[in-house]
């Protein structure tokens, strides 16, 4: 796949940016990191979950991390913490916790 | 040689008709009076087989510009059409086209905005959407609507335009009068428009892309904003181009800006749209009776053809500017601040006079443009007399 360098980009004379401004790429919204915008991260407790999908299906980031159809954990670069997630599951199983800096 | 097909057509029918003759990928559109005969006629079309076109039949006007843009952006042939609230709340949308580069055609069939609520035309609706990146042509008669349809398709596409066009032509009068039309054969408008190449396709799954991505601080939106008015400039010449190429398949030949009895004129009448006629009739009276009276009708308004309208304008005694829609709060209708702006700066201007008319579907009655070209030669006489007037205004009774 061709990849979209913004480095190169940024040297690029305007003339030469693409029309429409279409990124000659798919799937950039992976690059772009929205889990520094997080105040709450959630955490799935695996006791109380019964794999019921809920929080997949309304996670709007699609951070919910999916292996072999099993709900396995959290993408962090990615997820918002807006919390839909945690209101959605039908088990409480997901708790939102406070992000505090290390140490 | 030219074989000439005539047929009476509303300026609706002619512009259904046209597309036909395009046979685009997609049409989405909404109904709205008075744009809906449009699809009416074009959905048949599509239900006899005539065409191969996709046709959405969305729950809004919102929606037919959203559809028309995804199909685009998929690299289909698009065309959608509307007419007043419709193209308001299409707004947000044609934006994005626009800024995408997508080369959507739309058929606005102007009328005013509400409230009051009304029907009629004015041309309201595509003034409001005069900044949003799109170029706007606007027709006087069916024939032009059937014509700009087709030219619009090209000029659209161009490889250096790609940018959404739209069409305008006065509700009711242009729209469901029935007028002459001359059309051409499929053929001659299969050639002229061509095959449609896209830049870059949604669908094309070995070169796959991101549009519309988000562009933040630090991005290129300012860049980008600059190459989009550079290339909305440069469609003006890239428009004439296809308009000369027009004519050599239709003997029917149009400027970016029209001009009739210019060469000798002292007093010019500068107008868009239907009312272009009585204007006509009014200056052949005048000419007849020695007054140097000149048109000048609308053709692009967006780009407007600045450095044409000054050096049509700039040696007249006077310009008399038609606007069908107000901008509340300004000082005169969008035409006429436009024209001024081109007049900026030119030794010795003319006096520049404006006339808001046929707001809401008002009639411009003949005596009414007699009445402006007096408040002119009063002017010109050294009488103080208003810049801007509303000349059709109801009168009490006596
Ligand atoms: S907090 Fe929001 S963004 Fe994060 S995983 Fe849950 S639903 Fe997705
Ligand atoms: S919604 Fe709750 S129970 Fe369902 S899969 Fe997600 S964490 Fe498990």
């Amino acid at each position: 796949m061709k990849r979209w360098e913004i480095k190169k980009v940024l040297e690029r004379e305007i003339e030469s940016l693409p029309q429409g401004v279409t990124i000659p790429e798919a799937g950039t919204s992976e690059n772009y990191i929205t889990g520094t915008w997080r105040t709450f991260k959630p955490v799935i407790d695996f006791e109380k979950c019964t794999q019921c999908l809920f929080c997949f299906i309304f996670c709007p980031d699609s951070s919910i991390e999916v292996d072999n159809g099993k709900v396995v954990g959290v993408d962090l670069k990615h997820c918002k913490g807006c919390g839909i997630c945690a209101a959605e599951c039908p088990r409480n199983a997901i708790s939102m916790i406070e992000e505090r800096e290390e140490g | 040689m030219i074989t000439r097909q005539v047929l009476a057509l509303t300026g609706n029918a002619a512009v259904a008709f046209a597309l036909k003759q395009i046979n685009p990928d997609v049409v989405a559109a909404y109904p709205i009076t008075p744009q809906t005969t449009i699809m009416e006629e074009f959905s048949q079309y599509v239900a006899n087989g005539e065409v191969d076109t996709e046709l959405v039949r969305v729950e809004s006007e919102h929606s037919a510009m959203s559809a028309s843009i995804g199909a685009a952006a998929a690299g289909a042939r698009t065309i959608t059409s509307t007419s007043s609230q419709g193209l308001a709340l299409m707004w947000e949308e044609l934006y994005i086209a626009s800024g995408l580069r997508l080369p959507i055609v739309l058929v606005n069939v102007n009328r005013s905005l509400s409230a009051p609520i009304n029907i009629h035309c004015d041309h309201s609706d595509s003034m409001g959407a005069r900044d949003s990146g799109w170029i706007q042509i606007f027709c006087e008669n069916a024939q032009e609507a059937y014509d700009m349809t087709i030219i619009a398709v090209k000029l659209a596409e161009d490889k250096r335009v790609r940018l959404p066009v739209m069409i305008n032509y006065d509700g009711f009068i242009i729209s469901h009068s029935i007028d002459r039309v001359e059309i051409l054969s499929d053929e001659k408008v299969q050639q002229f428009i061509g095959e449609y190449k896209p830049e870059f396709s949604l669908l094309d799954r070995n070169n796959p892309v991101t549009m519309g991505a988000f562009d933040s601080l630090g991005g290129f939106y300012y860049e980008y904003k600059k190459i989009q008015c550079e290339a909305i400039d440069n469609s003006l010449q890239v428009m004439q181009e296809i308009f000369d190429s027009f004519e050599l398949i239709s003997h029917r030949q149009y400027r970016t800006v029209e001009k009739e009895m210019i060469d000798d004129a002292e007093i010019i009448f500068v107008i868009a749209g239907s009312f272009c006629g009585s204007i006509r009739e009014k200056i052949n009276e005048y000419r007849s009776r020695g007054i140097k009276t000149g048109l000048v009708k609308v053709r692009s308004f967006r780009p407007f053809p600045d450095n044409s309208y000054r050096e049509i304008l700039k040696n007249a005694k006077a310009v008399l500017i038609f606007d069908r829609s107000t901008t509340p709060g300004a000082k005169g209708g969008p035409l006429y601040i436009e024209i001024l702006g081109s007049l900026y700066g030119v030794e010795k201007p003319p006096e520049v006079f404006n006339f808001i008319y046929g707001l809401g579907g008002r009639d411009l009655e003949l005596d009414e443009i007699d009445k402006s070209l007096e408040i002119t030669e009063k002017a010109l006489r050294g009488e103080v007399v208003d810049r801007v007037h509303w000349i059709s205004l109801k009168k009490k009774e006596v």
